[in-house]
C-alpha cells in the first residue's frame, strides 16, 4: 500500500510541472500589455519600464519562469495588479466561498443522485427507472447558467410571496455583517484564522449568529442546486448502471439463495461493489462543479474564485489569473490522486493489481 | 476467404502470383477491415432504431437539421432586422394571433429582444451556429486526438511518454476553466472558441484512440502484418486506424454535445460568438439582466441549447449501446 501511495503520488508530479509551464505560458501569452492593463492607458513609457523591471517582465522568459517556480514553490503567488493585494491574501479571501458552494453542490447531487440511481437499477424498467433516467438525460443536457436564471425567476419572482420564496443572489441579505469567529474568541489575525472565518455559514453557526446562518445558507441553495443539476444527473446514472451490472452477478445470486433479506442483499453487498465506479464519477464531477462555478457564481454574483478569476481575465490581471487557474488546476490534480487512494481502499484488486 | 482461393486452380504462375498478392491484400490492407466495418454499421443501423432513446436523439436533432438548413424560409424576419417602425418596443413578449393576441398587433412568436429584433428568427438562426460551431470543434479534436493517440500508442516508448503526459496535463484542468485561458490568449471570437474546446478536448480523443491501439498492436493479424514485411505506416492506416473508429464516432457524438454547451458557455461569458450574430449563448448573455421582467428572452435561448444537447446525448448513448452492447445499460 505504501509503495503504491508513494507511486502514485510522484506520478502526479510531472503533472504538477507541466500545469505550471502551461500556466504561467499561457499568462504570458495574454495579448496587451501588463503594465497599461494595471496602470491604465495614460501611464508613460517611463513609469511602465520601472514597473516592468519591478515585476521582472524585462527578464528572458526562462528566467521569469525560474523566479515564478521558487515564487510559488515559497507561498508567493505574486501582487494582484488591480487590487494591489497578494494574490495569496485574495485566495484566503475567495476560496471559501467556493469550497462552500461547491461543497453544498457536491452533497446535493450525492444526497439525491444516489438514492435515484439505486431505485432506478433497482426497480430496473420502472416508471420510476424511465423517469429519472429521462430526468437525468435532461438534468446533463442543461445549460447551468440557463438553470441558475430560471431558478431565480421561479424562486424570486414566481414564487416572491410563498414560503418557497428565495434570495436570488449574493451571500446575504443586505445590511448583515458577520462577525469572525476569532474577534468573537479573540483569536489572533492570521491567514488561516481569516480563511476560515470566510466560510460564512460555518464561521456563524461556530459563533451562534443564527440570522447570519439562516440568510447565508437560503443564500446557497439557489446556487448550489444549480450547480449540482449536472454531476447529480451523472451520478444517478452510473449508480443505476453500476447497480444494474452488480446485481446481475454469481456472488449477489448466492446473497440471495442463503435467504438474505433483499435489503440487506441490495444495500450491503451489491451497493458496496457498485459503488466503487461512483467514487471516481464523484472525483471527476469536481472540475465540472469549478468549471460551473465561474458561470454559477457569475450569475448569482458571488466573489468566489470563478468569478473573480473571470473578472481577473477580463482586466488583464494576470497574476490572478496565473495563481487562481494553477490552483484550480492542482486541486483538481490532488482530489483526483485523492480519488485514486479512497478507491485503492476500496477495492483491494487494485492493490494487488 | 480460404474457400475462395482453394476453388481456384493454379494454371500459371501468373496465376499463382496474382493469389499471393491479393492474399497478401488481405491479410494488411483495407478490404477485410472495410467489409467487417460494413458489417457492424449495418448491424449497428438495425439496433439503433430499436432504441427509444436514440429515435428520440434523431428526431430532435433533425428538426434543430431542418431549422439550421430552411433558417431563411422558415425565419419570418431577417435576424439582424430591427422592428421599432413596425410598431414593436423593446423586450415585447410573445404574441401569437390563435393564442388570443390582438390581431392588430405584428405577430412575433417569441416575441421581441431588447434591440427590437424578432426573437425567433434569431432563435431559428441561432441553431445554424450551434451546430456548425460544435461541429466543426469535434471535428478538429477528433483529427488530431487521434493523430496523437496513433502515435503514442503504435511506436510507444519516448513518443507515447512525451505526448501521453502534455494530454494529462491538458486533462488536469476543468475543461471550461482551460477554455477559458485559451480563449484570453487567443481573443474572444466564434473562430478562437471553436479552437479553444477543440484544443481543450483532444485528449480524451487521444487517449481513446491510444487504448485502442494498444490492444490491437497486440492481436495477431498485425503480428502476421510485421511478418510479411508490411510497412508501419500501411499497419498504422489500414489496420488500426479503422479498429479504432467505432470508440470514437461513439465519443465524438457525445462530445459534440459538451462542445455545444462549452461554446454557449464562452458566448454566455463574452468570450466566443460576438454579438449581433444570433448565438444562443450570447442571445442569452444579453438579456440576462431582464430575467425578472422579460423571462422568456432567457427561456427560449436556453431551452434551444438544451434540446441540442439532448439529442446528441441520446443519439451517442443509443450508439453506443447499437455497436457496443456490452458498454452502456
Amino acid at each position: 500500500m505504501g509503495r503504491f501511495l508513494l507511486r502514485r503520488f510522484i506520478s502526479s508530479i510531472p503533472v504538477i510541472i507541466g500545469i505550471l509551464a502551461l500556466v504561467f505560458a499561457l499568462a504570458r501569452m495574454i495579448p496587451g500589455d501588463p503594465c497599461r492593463a494595471a496602470l491604465g492607458e495614460r501611464a508613460t513609457d517611463e513609469i511602465c519600464d520601472a514597473y516592468n523591471e519591478r515585476y521582472g517582465l524585462n527578464d528572458p522568459i526562462h528566467i521569469q519562469f525560474g523566479i515564478y517556480l521558487k515564487d510559488v514553490a515559497t507561498g508567493d503567488l505574486g501582487q494582484s495588479f488591480r487590487f494591489g493585494i497578494p494574490v495569496t491574501e485574495l485566495l484566503i479571501q475567495r476560496l471559501p466561498t467556493t469550497i462552500e458552494l461547491a461543497g453544498a453542490a457536491l452533497f446535493i447531487a450525492i444526497i439525491v443522485g444516489v438514492p435515484l440511481g439505486i431505485i432506478s437499477g433497482y426497480r430496473h424498467n420502472s416508471k420510476t427507472d424511465v423517469a429519472t433516467m429521462i430526468g437525468a438525460n435532461i438534468g446533463v443536457a442543461m445549460p447551468v447558467f440557463w438553470l441558475g436564471l430560471m431558478l431565480q425567476y421561479v424562486f424570486a419572482v414566481f414564487l416572491r410571496d410563498t414560503p418557497l420564496a428565495l434570495p436570488p443572489s449574493g451571500k446575504l441579505d443586505a445590511g448583515l455583517i458577520p462577525v469572525p469567529f476569532y474577534e468573537l474568541w479573540h483569536l489572533p489575525l492570521n491567514g488561516l484564522t481569516e480563511f476560515l472565518s470566510e466560510f460564512t455559514i460555518m464561521n456563524a453557526l461556530v459563533t451562534f449568529q443564527w440570522e447570519v446562518f439562516t440568510s447565508a445558507s437560503l443564500h446557497l441553495i439557489l446556487p448550489a442546486v444549480a450547480l449540482a443539476t449536472i454531476p447529480m444527473a451523472i451520478i444517478a446514472r452510473m449508480t443505476r448502471s453500476s447497480l444494474l451490472d452488480v446485481l446481475g452477478l454469481d456472488y449477489v445470486r448466492t446473497s440471495r439463495a442463503k435467504g438474505l433479506r433483499e435489503r440487506s442483499v441490495v444495500l450491503k453487498h451489491a451497493l458496496r461493489n457498485a459503488m466503487l465506479p461512483v467514487v471516481t464519477i464523484i472525483g471527476l464531477s469536481f472540475g465540472l462543479l469549478l468549471g460551473g462555478a465561474i458561470l454559477t457564481e457569475t450569475i448569482f454574483n458571488l466573489t468566489g474564485v470563478g468569478k473573480t478569476l473571470f473578472d481577473a481575465i477580463t482586466s488583464r490581471d494576470y497574476t490572478v489569473v496565473q495563481g487562481f487557474t494553477l490552483v484550480v488546476a492542482v486541486s483538481f490534480v490532488i482530489v483526483n490522486l485523492l480519488v485514486d487512494l479512497l478507491y485503492t481502499y476500496l477495492d483491494p484488486r487494485v492493490r494487488v493489481s | 476467404m480460404t474457400d475462395e482461393y482453394d476453388d481456384r486452380p493454379l494454371e500459371s504462375v501468373e496465376a499463382s502470383d496474382e493469389i499471393r498478392d491479393k492474399v497478401r491484400m488481405d491479410l494488411s490492407g483495407g478490404d477485410v477491415s472495410a467489409t467487417t466495418t460494413g458489417g457492424l454499421w449495418r448491424t449497428a443501423g438495425r439496433e439503433i432504431i430499436r432504441k427509444k432513446s436514440a429515435i428520440v436523439g434523431m428526431a430532435l436533432l433533425s428538426i434543430l437539421l431542418l431549422l439550421a438548413i430552411f433558417a431563411p424560409v422558415i425565419a419570418p424576419y431577417d435576424p439582424d432586422q430591427v422592428l421599432f417602425d413596425e410598431g414593436v418596443s423593446p423586450r415585447d413578449p410573445p404574441c401569437v394571433h390563435i393564442l388570443g393576441c390582438d390581431a392588430d398587433q405584428p405577430q412575433h412568436i417569441l416575441g421581441i429582444d431588447g434591440n427590437g429584433r424578432d426573437y425567433f428568427s434569431r432563435i431559428v438562426y441561432g441553431s445554424r451556429i450551434s451546430l456548425l460551431a460544435a461541429f466543426v470543434a469535434v471535428l478538429f479534436a477528433v483529427f488530431w486526438g487521434t493523430i496523437v493517440g496513433l502515435l503514442a500508442g503504435f511506436f510507444g516508448g519516448w513518443t507515447d511518454n512525451v505526448l501521453m503526459r502534455v494530454m494529462d496535463v491538458l486533462l488536469s484542468f476543468p475543461s471550461l476553466l482551460l477554455a477559458i485561458a485559451v480563449v484570453t490568449v487567443l481573443g474572444p471570437g466564434l473562430i478562437n472558441a471553436i479552437l479553444a474546446i477543440a484544443i481543450v478536448t483532444i485528449p480524451q480523443y487521444a487517449r481513446i484512440v491510444r487504448s485502442s491501439v494498444l490492444s490491437i498492436r497486440e492481436q495477431e493479424y498485425v503480428s502476421a502484418d510485421r511478418a510479411l514485411g508490411v510497412t508501419r505506416w500501411r499497419i498504422l492506416a489500414h489496420r488500426i486506424f479503422p479498429n479504432t473508429l467505432t470508440p470514437l464516432i461513439v465519443m465524438a457524438t457525445l462530445g459534440i454535445a459538451t462542445a455545444v454547451l462549452e461554446i454557449a458557455s464562452l458566448s454566455f461569458l463574452g468570450l466566443g460568438v460576438q454579438p449581433p450574430t444570433p448565438e444562443w449563448g450570447s442571445m442569452l448573455a444579453a438579456e440576462r439582466n431582464q430575467v425578472f421582467t422579460a423571462p422568456h428572452l432567457v427561456f427560449f435561448a436556453g431551452l434551444m441549447i438544451m434540446w441540442n444537447v439532448l439529442g446528441f446525448n441520446l443519439l451517442g448513448d443509443g450508439l453506443r449501446d447499437a455497436i457496443d452492447p456490452r458498454l452502456g445499460k
